[in-house]
């Protein structure tokens, strides 16, 4: 018998990556699954937001199934979250990829594309960087306890996150010279613009991490 | 200096990893699985994992192989094969794919490359270029697995591709597939002069040297190969070392 196995659910709506996620949470065993159903991620104890998709299609995807509210109701009651990517994206206030739009404002900040200018370096950027903590910022208590500073995660994005507040930051990282924020945290929820997922070892050591949190 | 990927390709015929030799004279190498299972612990970035007679065929990719040849592995997948729908990435994309790679559709409806991007973003669509050279010296764009003419010059589709939304170009040199005789590093140039985005380069490499070369030289933000990881030239973790000692950054397990 499962006693007490906290549920997570995978919101799928209708863009994303999603058996490689449900994979990672198998991996350990968890209680996951994947819903679009407002009912069923209202039960949950932890929320999943996918990534993969353009930033209009992922709100008209969560707007079409009615998994606005519900998703915010989550972040309001500090339940544990998980946004990963375009997921991540979403969770901020606005977003301005062809066009702007409305995000779900869980977390205060917009999303922007990358400045390329700036970086002199190709956008998407795709591939394996670092991650590491700001200036006098700990990942004790947080998803990220336990790794090393300058751990390698997987990214592939056009848009970054921008949060209005640098409290929010967890960890930073650095493209051809430019740095932004590569994952955020308020409360119980995360915002990540990397894969964990994808991120081999070190990103199941997340996903434990996030599991455990729970 | 942003780390360079290093990415095994698989070639997919029925149930079986193919090694084309010029994209054609197939040879089989073995079970997918086991040979993804074998990269992942070496350290592959990604895997690239196509289907090569979907297109040809006319049909799907097998999604419920692509299934579990993914499962279990915490890398990205670059996935291609006969991807002509949105619904078809979405099948991708639900059968493990972070990333789809789109060849034949996009060459007859290049708008599908914007509508793809616009869906998934463009860093899910990977334009899979198959170039072969002409005897005028230009590249001749070729489709359904390498086989057929299209009469579009592969460096100018190049170009069309990231301006319609691709947001990464995978380019292949026919002429050096399975010859283990370097990359095509005049192709790849003409290529990278002008990329806005990332460039994965594929075929013919023989040596660590030529990898060295077509990331140096050819400027290539990731270098993909299949015979030297399939039959052990060398290991995926020993080219990274080479490359490291080189001072290409790579991430090192």
């Amino acid at each position: 018998m499962t006693k007490n196995k906290p549920k997570i659910v995978i919101v799928d709506y209708g863009v994303g990556n999603l058996h490689s996620l449900v994979k990672a949470f198998q991996f350990f065993n968890a209680d996951v699954s994947v819903s679009e159903e407002a009912t069923i991620v209202k039960a949950a104890d932890a929320v999943v937001l996918p990534g993969v998709g353009s930033f209009e299609a992922g709100m008209r995807g969560l707007k079409v199934r009615d998994l606005v509210g519900v998703v915010k109701e989550s972040a309001d009651a500090d339940k544990p979250m998980l946004g990963i990517c375009l997921g991540a994206q979403l969770m901020l206030a606005k977003g301005y990829e062809f066009g702007e739009f409305n995000g779900l404002d869980i977390m205060p900040g917009k999303v922007v594309r990358f400045p390329e200018a700036k970086t002199g370096d190709k956008v998407p950027h795709i591939g394996w960087n670092s991650v590491y903590a700001g200036k006098e910022k700990t990942w004790d208590n947080s998803a990220l306890r336990n790794l090393p500073q300058n751990f390698n995660a997987y990214f592939v994005h056009s848009y970054i996150l921008v949060p209005d507040s640098k409290d929010q930051i967890l960890g930073l990282t650095n493209y051809g010279g430019y740095e932004f924020c590569s994952i955020m945290k308020k409360g119980n929820v995360y915002a990540s613009q990397f894969h964990p997922e994808k991120s081999g070892t070190v990103g199941l050591e997340i996903i434990k991490n996030f599991i455990q949190s729970i | 200096m942003k780390n360079v990927r290093i990415i095994p390709r698989l070639d997919i015929k029925g149930p079986n990893v193919v090694k084309p030799v010029h994209t054609e004279a197939l040879r089989v190498v073995g079970n997918p699985k086991e040979l993804i299972q074998r990269y992942y612990r070496e350290g592959a970035d990604e895997i690239i994992y196509m289907d090569i007679v979907a297109s040809l065929y006319q049909r799907n990719l097998d999604f419920d192989l692509l299934k579990s040849v993914t499962d279990g592995i915490f890398i990205p997948f670059t996935v291609g094969g006969g991807i002509r729908s949105i619904h078809d990435i979405n099948s991708a994309l639900r059968s493990g794919a972070d990333k789809v790679a789109i060849n034949t559709f996009a060459i007859h409806h290049p708008e599908f490359i914007t509508e793809a991007a616009k869906e998934f973003g463009s860093q899910c669509v990977v334009l899979s270029i198959e170039a072969k050279k002409q005897p005028n010296g230009t590249w001749e764009a070729y489709t359904d697995g390498g086989r057929e003419p299209s009469g579009v010059d592969a460096v100018a589709w190049a170009k069309k591709g990231m301006e319609l939304g691709a947001g990464e170009i995978m380019i292949t040199s026919i002429d050096r597939d399975g010859t283990r005789r370097g990359y095509d590093l005049e192709l790849i140039k003409r290529i990278t002069d002008f990329a806005i985005v990332p460039v994965i380069v594929y075929g013919g490499a023989g040596s660590p040297e030529q990898v060295k070369n077509v990331i140096l030289e050819g400027k290539a933000d990731a270098a993909a190969a299949a015979s030297v990881f399939h039959y052990k030239d060398f290991s995926i973790g020993d080219l990274k070392k080479y490359l490291k000692e080189e001072n290409i950054n790579v991430r090192l397990l």
